[in-house]
C-alpha cells in the first residue's frame, strides 16, 4: 500500500513542474527566472518520488519522521527562491533608477534642442519680413 | 582646480514644493549669480517643475519618484557631463540660506574640502529642531565622527557643495533614498577631503516635510544597514593620497 503522503507530494512537485513549464511555454515566464522553480521542483519531486532516498536525508538531517524533511528542504528551496527574486528586484529597481534618470537627461536635452529650433525659426521669419 | 572662475551649478531637489520652489530658486540667484541652478523634480504631482522653469531655472522632470538621493544624483550626472567644477545643493523647502550655500561653494572652490557640509550646530546659531529629530541628529553625528575620525555635528544635513571628482563618485554609488550620511562615508573612503562650516537654516518656505514617525525609524535602520555593509566590502574607488 502506497502512503498517501507520498501521492500527494508526488502530485504535488509535478503539479509545480509542469505549472512552471507551461508558463514557460505561453511566454508568461522567463527561462531565466523560471530555473530556480525547476531545480526546486525537481529535487522535491525526486525526493517525494523516492522513499528511501527520502529516508536517507530525513536520518541525516536527524529528523524521524521522514516526510517532515520534504517539509523541511522544501521550505529552504522556497526561501532560496525568494531571495532570489529580492535580488533581482533589487538589480531591477537600479536598472529603473538609471533609465529614469536618463529619461529626465534627454528630455531636457530635447527641450533645449526644441528652443533652438524654435528660436531659428523664428529669426528665419524676421529676416524673410 | 581648474580655471579662474569655476563652474557652479546649483541642484534643488523638490518633491511637490511648487509653494516655495519660485522663491528658493529667485534666492540661489540672487546670491549665487554666476551659478547656473538646476531643479530636479522628483516626479512631483504639482506644478513644480513649471514653477521651476518659470523662475529661470534648468529642470530635470523625474517621470517617477525615486527618493531624494535619485533626484539629486540625476542633478551629478547633469554636472558632469555639462562640465561643471562645483556643485551645491539646497533642498527645495527653503530652509537653507543661499549665503551658506555661497561659502561652501567657496570652500570648494579654494580646494580647503572635496565635500563641504554645512552644519546647523557645528556654532550655536539658534536653531532648535523636535526632540527626535536632534536624537537622529546626535546619534548619526557620533557615528560619524567614530567612523571617519573627524568630528561631525550635522550627519544629516542636506547643504552641501562638492567637487566634480566626487560628483563623478556620486553618479555611481549613491542611495535613492536618504544620501547624505552614505554620502558621506562614501566620500571619506574613497579619500576625498570632508569639511564642516557653520550654516543657520530657516523655518521652511511651504509644502510639507517628508518626515514623519515610520519613516524616521525606517531611516535609523536603514542607514546602520547601509553602514554596516560599507564597511564590509572594500572600497575599491580609494583616491590615491595626493
Amino acid at each position: 500500500m502506497i502512503d498517501r503522503t507520498i501521492v500527494v507530494s508526488v502530485a504535488g512537485s509535478l503539479f509545480l513542474l509542469l505549472l512552471v513549464m507551461e508558463l514557460v511555454r505561453r511566454r508568461q515566464l522567463r527561462e531565466q527566472y523560471a530555473l530556480a522553480w525547476l531545480i526546486s521542483g525537481v529535487i522535491l519531486f525526486v525526493l517525494s518520488f523516492s522513499r528511501t532516498l527520502l529516508a536517507l536525508v530525513a536520518q541525516a538531517l536527524g529528523i524521524f519522521y521522514p516526510p517532515s524533511a520534504l517539509f523541511l528542504i522544501g521550505f529552504f528551496l522556497f526561501l532560496l527562491v525568494l531571495l532570489h527574486f529580492s535580488v533581482i528586484i533589487s538589480r531591477q529597481a537600479n536598472e529603473i533608477k538609471d533609465l529614469v534618470q536618463e529619461v529626465a537627461l534627454l528630455q531636457w536635452r530635447v527641450g533645449q534642442c526644441e528652443k533652438r529650433v524654435d528660436d531659428a525659426a523664428e529669426a528665419e521669419q524676421r529676416d524673410a519680413t | 582646480m581648474s580655471p579662474e572662475r569655476p563652474r557652479v551649478l546649483v541642484i534643488i531637489p523638490a518633491y511637490n514644493e511648487a509653494t516655495a520652489i519660485s522663491l528658493v530658486v529667485a534666492d540661489v540667484q540672487r546670491v549665487l549669480t554666476d551659478a547656473d541652478v538646476l531643479v530636479v523634480d522628483d516626479g512631483s504631482r504639482d506644478a513644480t517643475a513649471q514653477r521651476a522653469e518659470e523662475a529661470g531655472a534648468a529642470v530635470l522632470r523625474l517621470p517617477c519618484n525615486l527618493g531624494i538621493g535619485g533626484a539629486v544624483q540625476s542633478g551629478y550626472k547633469f554636472a558632469l557631463r555639462r562640465g561643471y567644477d562645483i556643485v551645491g545643493r539646497v533642498d527645495g523647502d527653503g530652509q537653507h540660506r543661499p549665503e551658506d550655500l555661497a561659502m561652501l561653494v567657496a570652500h570648494v572652490t579654494e580646494g580647503k574640502a572635496d565635500l563641504a557640509i554645512g552644519s546647523r550646530y557645528l556654532e550655536d546659531l539658534g536653531y532648535r529642531g523636535a526632540w527626535t529629530r536632534r536624537a537622529g541628529v546626535v546619534l548619526f553625528s557620533g557615528l560619524l565622527t567614530c567612523l571617519l575620525r573627524q568630528r561631525i555635528t550635522d550627519a544629516t544635513s542636506g547643504l552641501r557643495a562638492i567637487s566634480s571628482d566626487l560628483a563623478e563618485l556620486y553618479t555611481v554609488e549613491l542611495p535613492t533614498d536618504y544620501p547624505e550620511i552614505e554620502g558621506t562615508i562614501g566620500a571619506k573612503r574613497a579619500g576625498f577631503r570632508i569639511g564642516e562650516y557653520p550654516a543657520t537654516m530657516q523655518e521652511r518656505q511651504g509644502g510639507t516635510s517628508s518626515i514623519t514617525p515610520l519613516r524616521s525609524v525606517y531611516y535609523v535602520v536603514k542607514v546602520l544597514l547601509a553602514v554596516a555593509a560599507a564597511y564590509l566590502r572594500p572600497s575599491n574607488r580609494r583616491r590615491e593620497e595626493q
